[in-house]
């Protein structure tokens, strides 16, 4: 699998008074295994750029290119490739619409023209990897917790069997668990079924966590395509001045710099800053 | 004087199948004891689903109590008579700005609450002038709504319910859908409704690093409330408050973690800058 942006641009009420830029000249590479975390003020075009990554918005300038397909083209399979990129928008679970759990799931695959019992098996299995209990299956998606239903609607997606899996901020309105269920969630399913997955996030300290690669988007342009790390520790008067922050524990890192502690500047995590505050104290 | 003050508060509901039979009930609160006092800024912590909403709504006589009672301003909810007074007690904002905005310009919508309750012409602009520069919209105040960001709409909202000039505001996770801008801009304008206007603040939210400003936190749990002291005391509970699916802000963690360590960091580090200047106390 790999998903190539070549020089994407999109235009909002193109050829009008009222045209705006909303994503400019992008480029990057998506392959199998990676872990991407992309990053950006509301704004930026972070939304609109994943639209483009299975086609629901048409790319105006630029290539997008599948397995070495080019998805503009005319004779494209659209709707296959739609079901190949699962992408799950924010507040998902606002389009639960069925009766109970397990129908809810099924509507996905069913649309694929699958047989009966290959969607029935699907929509099991997905149900069962983001750890949905059996008893819940014949219960009414209302009647779950936020959480849960995020779930639901994550395992939705999963059940299409997607190639490459976009998240846009899955975690956004959940309590401190919900969060980490739903980003543990994500991480298995990156390291079990090694899909490449695309978190698009608000939370410094989330991709810090479980981003091997983090993009930064500011006025429509990718400005930083690097690791977390790198970018954090280097960049931080930059993302400041875009209305971006850095994770907490690289904020103290760069706290104790000041006063002339020798902390490492490409602390971000945790577990790396208690290493570091350990290693400056003995 | 208390503002709200609730006494053994209990509020049970019945749960429905779908043909509308009664499949059991619920406690949503339990024997709940509070006493808040005019011009604190309160904040209830708590996961989703704890009981903070069921309570937020007692105080606007929304719901009202099975088992107990909650007076607010002095007022028994119970009695019917007093609603209109204690909704003019108490104003409430909801999670969802878009939910809450139904006028067309800006200083429309704030001007809605003062007119429905018979505010005088002069006096409601008055009002809205001064409600949108507490919240830092008056430079708004021709702007549609619509167009707006999620941190503008929900401090608009805000200002419609400063202009009703409510003693005490509860705000039901004004942030859990704004991004980190909107979130900054909300606190801050709710921060100078209690630091300037001395208005009773109530913050309900599961973003610990909101917390932090509040004279007293409350922690519930399946309907109880669990602890209560401030910020500094409630977070140094780290691990009682991650058995109730909670969390500290991030600085406090990588404090707690270091103690574990058997690093000797003083206890309830809420912030960067406190966790920094701890740490070079020890050097």
């Amino acid at each position: 699998m790999s998903l190539i942006v070549n020089h994407v641009s999109y235009y909002y009420n193109r050829n009008t008074a009222m045209q705006s830029k909303a994503v400019d000249d992008v480029s990057f590479v998506v392959q199998d295994g990676e872990f991407i975390g992309l990053i950006g003020q509301t704004g930026s075009g972070k939304s609109t750029l994943v639209q483009h990554l299975n086609g629901l918005i048409k790319t105006q300038e630029g290539q997008i290119c599948f397995n070495g397909e080019d998805i503009t083209d005319s004779d494209f399979d659209l709707r296959a490739f739609r079901s190949r990129v699962g992408l799950v928008f924010q507040y998902p679970e606002h389009q639960l619409f069925e009766e109970d759990v397990f129908s809810d799931v099924c509507f996905g695959p069913r649309n694929l023209g699958l047989t009966k019992s290959e969607v029935e098996l699907r929509a099991y299995e997905a149900l069962k990897q983001v750890g949905i209990a059996d008893e819940s299956f014949y219960q009414s998606p209302f009647d779950l917790s936020g959480g849960e239903k995020r779930r639901v609607a994550i395992a939705g997606v999963l059940a299409m069997k997607p190639e490459v899996l976009i998240l846009d901020e899955p975690t956004a309105g959940l309590d401190p668990r919900g969060r980490d269920e739903i980003l543990s969630l994500i991480r298995k399913l990156h390291d079990q079924n090694n899909i490449p997955i695309i978190l698009v996030s608000h939370s410094m300290d989330d991709v810090a966590e479980y981003a091997v690669s983090l993009l930064v988007m500011h006025d429509g342009k990718l400005v930083y395509d690097d690791s977390p790390r790198n970018v954090f520790a280097e960049h931080r008067t930059e993302l400041e001045e875009m209305g971006l922050s850095v994770p907490e524990v690289n904020k103290i890192m760069h706290l104790l710099r000041e006063k002339g502690i020798p902390a490492p500047a490409d602390a971000i995590t945790i577990k790396e800053g208690v290493e570091a505050c350990l290693e400056i104290l003995r | 004087m208390a503002i709200i003050k609730a006494k053994n508060l209990g509020y049970e509901y019945f749960r429905r199948d779908k043909e509308g039979a009664v499949e059991g009930i619920v406690k949503a609160l339990d024997d709940i004891n509070l006493n808040i006092k005019q011009g604190d800024f309160v904040a209830i912590l708590g996961h989703n689903g704890s009981g903070k909403s069921t309570l937020a709504k007692h105080m606007n006589a929304i719901l009202y109590p099975s088992e107990g009672t909650i007076w607010v301003d002095g007022k028994d909810t119970q009695d019917a008579g007093n609603m209109w007074d204690i909704r003019q007690t108490t104003g409430m904002v909801f999670q969802n700005p878009d939910n809450q905005i139904i006028g067309t310009v800006v200083e429309e919508d704030v001007g809605f609450g003062p007119e429905n309750m018979g505010v005088e012409t002069k006096e409601i602009w008055e009002r809205v002038k001064e409600s949108l520069k507490i919240v830092g919209m008056y430079s708004y105040r021709k702007n549609a709504p619509s167009k707006l960001s999620g941190g503008q709409k929900q401090r608009v909202a805000i200002a419609g319910v400063v202009a009703m000039h409510p003693k005490c505001i509860v705000l039901d996770e004004p942030t859990a859908m704004l991004d980190p801008v909107g979130r900054r801009e909300v606190i801050r304008a709710v921060r100078a409704l209690n630091d300037v206007e001395n208005i009773t603040v109530i913050l309900i939210t599961h973003y610990m690093e909101e917390v932090i400003y509040a004279n007293k936190v409350y922690v519930m749990d399946r309907g109880n409330i669990v602890m209560e002291g401030t910020p500094r005391e409630v977070f140094s509970h780290v691990e009682e408050l991650a058995k109730i699916r909670l969390s500290v802000p991030q600085a406090t963690k990588l404090a707690y973690e270091l103690k574990k360590a058997g690093v000797p960091l003083p206890d309830g580090i809420l912030s960067a800058e406190e966790f920094t200047e701890a740490l070079c106390r020890l050097l």
